[in-house]
């Protein structure tokens, strides 16, 4: 299958709700010299689920996973938000309305507007859904 | 050949429930009659032997320990003289003294027997040959193998321990058909012949392993089996009993007892009431024979459940499954008896959890709490916290099933949780009682 390029490939690492789990997988990135772009922490009790972004995801996911985490590779989508009110309803509209579901979400900043990483059941659809109904992907070329 | 002796191993059940109640009558008297320690111990349990009118009255007669054979050092126990002893064997005790056991001509013709009805109901007979790497000497596992095997006719190997290179081309080049070791060693001994470029399973005739002497679990089983393209038997026994006395047969359900030689009790670990058929709990043991060292009511400290029903095999006598744990390692939870190994078995069958474990038990306010971590695997690790959710719920619900209690489940890092060599510590219990 030919890789869809706005389809982005974020580091899922398993963590325990224990100090210094996060702050060693920050160590590993940064010994290997790669850069988070975005993250998120998903919490239940007892344990986490750390998302992120970087520029060199095979090389994070060969790092953190010889220092023993449990990672796996998940393809997720960004979409630049309207830096106005309503911004998150379009999108979400929007995959609504193509019959897709929204797994997680989580937000950050980015140069010129605020940038939704969305992980949905099915990427392909919504990637198809967002360019009809005018949204603005972002390339995964732009993180990695 | 079906049996080695099939007039006893598929006697009818009712027979041999009387021969068995015939065997405890006549002991009981002798040791009332003979042995001061029984003759003063069933006196403080104010039992005569005229007391014991049917099997289930055994009851009543009182326990043996291992302190026991301790504190009587070296021969106290013995109800015959020197003259009638023709072999020890003595086992070094991992405290104290050790426990020197002797055997007359007759214990060692039962013993022998025992493990001729063992090695046939596994296959074995004239025609292959036995390589017994278990220790010879004072350890009862080499001799007690070297006389079953040669018994029914096997040629026997007596390679004994160690020199493991020298042990695998002697396999090669005496066609071993069988091995008798312990299951650690004959994974140690797969590792070697791999670094010598000799495959177990290609490049030998090796078909049976008879395992013992260490516990081993089901699924180190399936692992030996792939592996070395064997068919792998637990084989269970204590110098206390003779030495290994005890084969699973080809059906692979558990070793059988031999009724004639000893009877088995399995009772609840805290009350000391016998549990029904296949309930797990505290093995206790009555050797019916033996004349050197008699052992009676004997709590050897394992856990297992009994199978009391007739095997695939036809053989009528009893099985006991494999030992998944010590009295000494049960956990009380909740009024509940827990033990560590039945959480081993409920992992097992749980894909997307790793085997290694972790048993952290505090109080909550007057309420036991347990909590069990168990390691994610790789393959099975999702995203998705609702994912990871129902995996911890998988576990807790079957658990719960299994333990008859309520635990709470956390899921922890691949590789996370310590690793044993030996025997493992599984339990951290915070209560203070
Ligand atoms: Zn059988």
């Amino acid at each position: 299958m030919k890789e869809n390029k706005f389809v982005i490939k974020q580091i899922s690492v398993f963590s325990e709700n224990k100090p210094g789990r996060l702050a060693a997988i920050a160590r590993a990135l940064q010994e290997e010299k790669i850069n988070i772009m975005a993250f998120s922490i998903a919490e239940a009790d007892g344990f986490g689920v750390v998302r992120a972004l970087v520029d060199k995801p095979k090389k994070a996911h060969e790092k953190l996973g010889k220092l023993g985490f449990n990672v796996a590779f998940t393809d997720v989508i960004a979409v630049q938000m309207k830096d106005e009110p309503g911004g998150l309803y379009e999108t979400a509209r929007i995959l609504g309305e193509g019959q897709i579901n929204i797994e997680y979400a989580y937000a950050y900043s980015g140069k010129e507007a605020a940038v939704l990483i969305l992980r949905v059941d099915n990427v392909e659809a919504a990637i198809a859904a967002i360019q009809r109904g005018g949204g603005t992907l972002i390339e995964s070329s732009l993180f990695q | 050949m079906r049996a080695w002796d099939p007039r006893i191993e598929e006697m009818p059940k009712a027979d041999l429930a009387t021969m068995q109640y015939r065997l405890l009558k006549t002991l009981v008297y002798r040791l009332y009659s003979f042995s001061p320690f029984f003759h003063r111990r069933m006196e403080e349990s104010r039992v005569h032997p005229d007391d014991i009118r049917s099997l289930e009255d055994i009851r009543k007669l009182p326990f043996m320990y291992k302190r026991d054979l301790r504190d009587n050092y070296p021969d106290g126990l013995f109800v015959c003289t020197q003259d009638d002893l023709v072999r020890y064997h003595v086992s070094s005790g991992t405290t104290g003294k050790p426990t020197v056991v002797g055997y007359t001509e007759r214990d060692l013709e039962n013993w022998t027997a025992s493990l001729a009805r063992g090695l046939v109901s596994c296959g074995l007979g004239r025609g292959d040959v036995i390589q017994v790497s278990y220790g010879y000497g004072l350890f009862t596992g080499g001799l007690g193998l070297h006389y079953g095997a040669e018994r029914i006719g096997a040629t026997v190997l007596p390679t004994s321990v160690g020199n493991t290179e020298r042990q695998i081309e002697l396999m090669q080049d005496l066609k071993a058909t069988a091995i008798a070791c312990t299951p650690s060693y004959l994974l140690h001994m797969g590792e070697v012949a791999e670094k010598m470029g000799v495959s177990i399973k290609d490049d030998t005739l090796l078909k049976v392993g008879i395992l013992g002497a260490e516990p081993w679990s089901e699924q180190m089983r399936q692992r030996i089996q792939e592996w070395l393209g064997i068919r792998a038997y637990d084989i269970y026994g204590t110098s206390e009993l003779s030495g290994p006395m005890f084969c699973e047969c080809t059906e692979q359900k558990g070793f059988h007892v031999w009724g004639d030689l000893a009877y088995v009790e399995i009772l609840d670990p805290e009350t000391l009431e016998p549990l029904p058929a296949g309930e797990r709990g505290e093995m206790v043991i009555t050797m019916l024979q033996k004349e050197a060292l008699p052992m009676v009511r004997y709590r050897i400290g394992d856990i297992s459940a009994i199978d009391d029903s007739v095997c695939a095999c036809g053989r009528t006598h009893p099985r006991v499954q494999r030992i998944t744990g010590r009295v000494d390692d049960m956990l009380i939870i909740r009024g509940i008896n827990v033990f560590p190994s039945q959480i081993e078995y409920a992992l097992m069958s749980i894909p997307e959890v790793g085997q290694h474990f972790q048993i952290i038990v505090d109080r909550k306010g007057a309420l036991d709490d347990m909590l069990v971590q168990v390691e994610v695997k790789k393959e099975a690790f999702s995203d998705k916290i609702t994912d990871l959710m129902s995996i911890r719920k998988k576990v807790e619900h079957k658990l719960k099933n299994i333990l008859n209690v309520a635990v709470s489940v956390e899921l922890v890092e691949p590789g996370s949780l310590p690793r044993f060599e030996g025997k493992a510590k599984r339990v951290i219990d915070r209560r203070k009682i």
